[in-house]
């Protein structure tokens, strides 16, 4: 079973992704192994349409709405004629959903979804969110997001997802439900608190680093990749005056005229290239958005390691405390100030009794304290082996992908390339003629 | 003078390619008899071609353009080249060496090598003009560009200077006409003392000035009939004026915003070796991504250089052009004038005496207190007299008129083919600058892929196909 699906891969529905893109999702599905959602299942995102509704202050809003079809795979494999399932939904629910992974698997480095507002737009013209455009990409951002997710080891068997892309109805009240949302506040408090950890990880703390620089590094990259598209576009465009003065110029020539006419075409050529040309480089900066967002999930999981570590440490450090407490009144010795010490010493002695009573409540909260070291203990271990793994996971993937990205963007300039060469030999010809 | 210029898109070649073979094209040209000498070195203008079949001439004389006419029986060279800078007390100058070679028999020597300043290239630009008001005289380029914030003694300016007086001067010398001046021979040959006691002579300040009023006076009065074809050439001109300043101003566009791509380009590569630095696996695609931008930085530059030595300067030639041609038309304009308002005063004339033979004057002169009869008479010699003279006048008008018309036609279809081929050969050497400029960089994505590919050839045969799908015209 896995065999046959690594070879076919899943089929991905009607969708209008450029190549690049399509090899991208199938070059991620296909080598994963085991029995994963994706594996028995074909799922695409395969339009967007806009949707009147009210929002929670009642009031007309436009918002876009995506249909999500999901078919089985080897009922795709049999007749290709078999509907497959849909249901649409909106890009908060998909927030919804991602946000309840989070929480559920904090040691998952979770798939991004594409940008909420369109960001390093290199034209200031496309930063509208109805923009047809951006809806296209996001479209298919968010079909890379559940081929991900659903191809994901750990995530692909989580029944929240299963009902995300099969039941319509209600799906909503069922992830309220589990009570993810209570998790929220101490995620946040996760990511954004403070704490020193007395003996980090070293492993953790370099993979922190690396998200931050990975993090930045691409914001960057994006940023200045999108001014260098914005003057190529002002290079190309300009050009596009030649074709008008041109065609004006040719009608007071006899014998110029012609190459002059022909030479102005091909200048308007060149001039209206340069938009498929940005449009297909768009796709490359989504590529490099995704693992920007990506830095940010790896992040999370640091911090929430920091955050386990921390919390270890804190159990352990109460429960030596505690010990040491224990410790005092037999040795005599005062190693920690206690008010209510203090103020037995000051003010009477303690009973036979009292101090039975006292020994007997540390006694407990050692045993407690152990306890909750021990239990503290194992989650950090569980959680640094589930994450590790998943990291690794996610480093191969990152790896793999950008360099695909890397080498695409090659190719697209390789056609950048092969276009100019075309349009200008073209020109050459007419002038040759003039 | 005369002659008739034949057209020359007989041998242009209809195939697109450029012609392997040459020869075949040049007996074209000597086997046409018609063609004036001055016309065939405009025909073929893509340097490339000549420098095979190049007559003997020193390499360093010839093509500081690519696009320069030469023809087979070119007998004098010029050059215009190392500028230097003088000092006196009052002002700094440039002067520029300008050395000459030539077998022609007017010329004492075969060698000259003079240094001039570019207020002696205006004298002799004026005194061209001045000799033959209805020629074209090739434009000098212009005094001081405010407005571009170039500094006079700023080595761009210096240089794209240089090779404009260069130009200048090489179209002058192919004029048939204009090369046999006796002031360009002096401006050529001449030594600093001899040029300035030179200048003096000539026609003076005062009679200059006679010259400008009479000019200016013409021109308000307007020409009448101002024949047919020149009206054409008038409408044309005006036109092509506001065309070629349009072009101008594209193109200066189209620099300045080449010269902004390069300046984010140079950002953008030093982010992917940046990258590299946290990276491991993807180090080596990283590192070949920014040296690839890189070597696109590069060609970019050199492709910023072409366009601004090649299709700017052209272009703002031929809006200098645009603007002596104005000149030209306005010059012959007001020859005609001229010698229609002398018309207009002959038949004046003419009319006062027919008026004289009615005898009405009788009463002025009662007045005056002469015996009418001899008034009467003396009146009359004096305007037959005078009629004689305008006579006179009109007819060397009418031959001043002829000669100017005729010199404009001729000199207005050659410069019609000088343009041509100028224009021409500065967009297609533009043209080929770009295709090299994408050829350049084509190879240099290549090769990239080239070293991606051989790291993992199953991600090979991926590559492959994304690669044919991206560019289904595979040369």
């Amino acid at each position: 079973m896995a065999d046959s699906s690594t070879e076919e891969g899943p089929v991905i529905g009607k969708t209008d992704e450029a190549a690049v893109d399509v090899e991208n999702n199938t070059t991620n599905t296909m080598v994963e192994e085991g029995m994963r959602l994706l594996n028995k299942m074909e799922i695409s995102v395969a339009e967007a349409e806009k949707r009147m509704g009210k929002n929670t202050v009642s009031m007309a809003e436009t918002h876009t709405v995506y249909l999500i079809e999901t078919r089985p795979v080897e009922v795709a494999a049999e007749c290709q004629n078999t509907p497959p399932d849909c249901l649409w939904r909106r890009y908060s629910e998909f927030e919804l959903l991602r946000n309840y992974l989070l929480v559920t698997y904090p040691f998952v480095v979770v798939p991004p979804l594409p940008e909420k507002r369109a960001e390093f737009m290199w034209h200031k013209l496309s930063s509208d969110n109805m923009d047809p455009d951006f809806v296209e990409r996001r479209r298919v951002g968010l079909e890379n997001f559940l081929l991900r997710v659903a191809s994901h080891p750990v995530l692909s068997n989580d029944k929240i997802l299963y009902s995300f892309l099969k039941q319509e109805n209600g799906w909503k009240e069922m992830v309220l439900e589990t009570g993810f949302q209570a998790k929220i506040d101490s995620r946040l408090k996760t990511l954004n608190a403070t704490f020193r950890v007395k003996n980090p990880d070293k492993r953790f703390s370099d993979l922190k680093h690396y998200s931050d620089d990975l993090q930045s590094v691409t914001s960057r990259l994006l940023r200045v990749r999108a001014r260098v598209a914005d003057r190529l576009y002002g290079v190309y465009k300009v050009h596009g005056n030649y074709g008008r003065v041109f065609s004006e110029w040719s009608a007071i020539e006899k014998e110029m005229g012609d190459g002059l006419q022909s030479a102005g075409h091909h200048m308007d050529a060149y001039a209206s290239s340069i938009d498929d040309i940005l449009e297909e480089e768009e796709h490359y900066a989504d590529q490099l958005k995704e693992y920007m967002f990506y830095a940010e999930a790896l992040r999370a999981v640091c911090r929430k390691h920091e955050l386990l570590q921390y919390e270890l440490e804190t159990a352990a450090q109460d429960l030596a405390s505690r010990k040491q407490q224990h410790e005092e009144p037999a040795t005599g010795t005062v190693r920690t100030f206690s008010f209510k010490e203090m103020t037995t010493k000051l003010f009477g002695l303690e009973t036979a009794e009292q101090r039975e009573a006292k020994l007997k409540v540390l006694e407990e909260q050692i045993a407690e304290g152990e306890e909750l070291v021990k239990e503290k203990t194992t989650e950090c271990n569980e959680f640094v082996k589930n994450a590790w793994e998943d990291i690794e996971h996610f480093r191969e993937q990152k790896d793999r992908d950008l360099k695909e990205a890397l080498i695409s963007y090659a190719v697209m300039q390789i056609s950048v390339c092969r276009k100019g060469i075309q349009v200008w030999s073209n020109a050459k010809e007419c002038f040759n003629k003039m | 003078m005369s002659g008739i210029i034949a057209d020359p898109t007989d041998s242009c070649t209809p195939a697109q390619e450029i012609p392997a073979d040459l020869s075949g094209q040049m007996l074209e040209l000597d086997e046409d008899d018609d063609l004036e000498v001055f016309s065939k070195d405009t025909t073929l203008t893509d340097g490339s071609f000549f420098n095979a079949s190049m007559p003997t001439s020193p390499a360093s004389m010839i093509n500081q353009y690519k696009f320069e006419e030469e023809a087979d029986d070119k007998d004098i060279f010029i050059t215009v080249d190392n500028p230097e800078s003088h000092v006196t007390a009052i002002e700094t100058f440039i002067t520029y060496r300008v050395l000459t070679k030539t077998t022609r028999s007017e010329f004492d020597s075969c060698e000259y090598e003079v240094r001039r300043r570019y207020q002696d290239f205006l004298w002799l630009k004026g005194r061209l003009e001045e000799a033959h008001p209805t020629l074209i005289v090739h434009p000098l380029p212009e005094k001081f560009v405010v407005k571009g914030m170039v500094e006079r003694f700023n080595d761009d300016f210096i240089e794209t200077r240089r090779k404009a007086l260069h130009k200048f001067l090489n179209r002058v010398a192919d004029h048939p006409i204009l090369s046999c001046s006796e002031d360009f021979k002096v401006f050529l040959t001449a030594q600093a003392w001899e040029l300035t006691s030179h200048k003096k002579q000539g026609p003076g300040f005062l009679s200059r000035m006679g010259e400008t009023v009479r000019a200016v006076a013409a021109t308000v009065r307007g020409v009448k009939n101002r024949p047919e074809e020149f009206t054409a050439i008038q409408e044309y001109v005006d036109t092509f004026s506001q065309k070629i300043t349009s072009l101008d101003k594209v193109t200066q566009r189209i620099l300045k915003e080449q010269k902004e791509y390069l300046d984010e380009l140079k950002e953008y590569g030093p982010v992917y070796t940046l990258w590299s630095g946290s990276e491991e696996e993807l180090v080596e695609p990283l590192k070949g991504v920014a040296s690839c931008i890189e070597r696109c930085c590069r060609e970019k530059e050199e492709q910023i250089s072409h366009l601004s030595e090649t299709l700017v300067p052209s272009l703002h030639e031929y809006v200098l052009c645009a603007e002596t041609l104005k000149s030209v038309l306005r010059r012959r304009d007001n020859i005609q004038a001229d010698y229609e308002a002398k018309n207009d005063m002959l038949a004046n004339k003419k009319t006062d005496r027919e008026v004289e033979y009615k005898d009405l004057g009788f009463v002025f002169g009662s007045f005056l207190g002469k015996n009418p009869e001899e008034a009467k008479q003396q009146r009359q010699q004096r305007l037959d007299g005078e009629i004689e003279e305008l006579k006179e006048e009109i007819d060397k008008l009418e031959d001043k008129v002829e000669c100017a018309n005729n010199a404009l036609k001729v000199d207005w279809a050659r410069w019609q083919k000088n343009m041509s081929g100028d224009i021409r050969g500065a967009f297609l050497s533009t043209a080929e600058k770009n295709i090299d400029y994408y050829e350049k960089c084509l190879a240099v994505w290549e090769s990239f892929l080239l070293s991606q590919r051989s790291e993992h050839s199953v991600e090979g045969t991926r590559e492959q196909q994304t690669a044919k799908d991206a560019c289904p015209q595979d040369t």
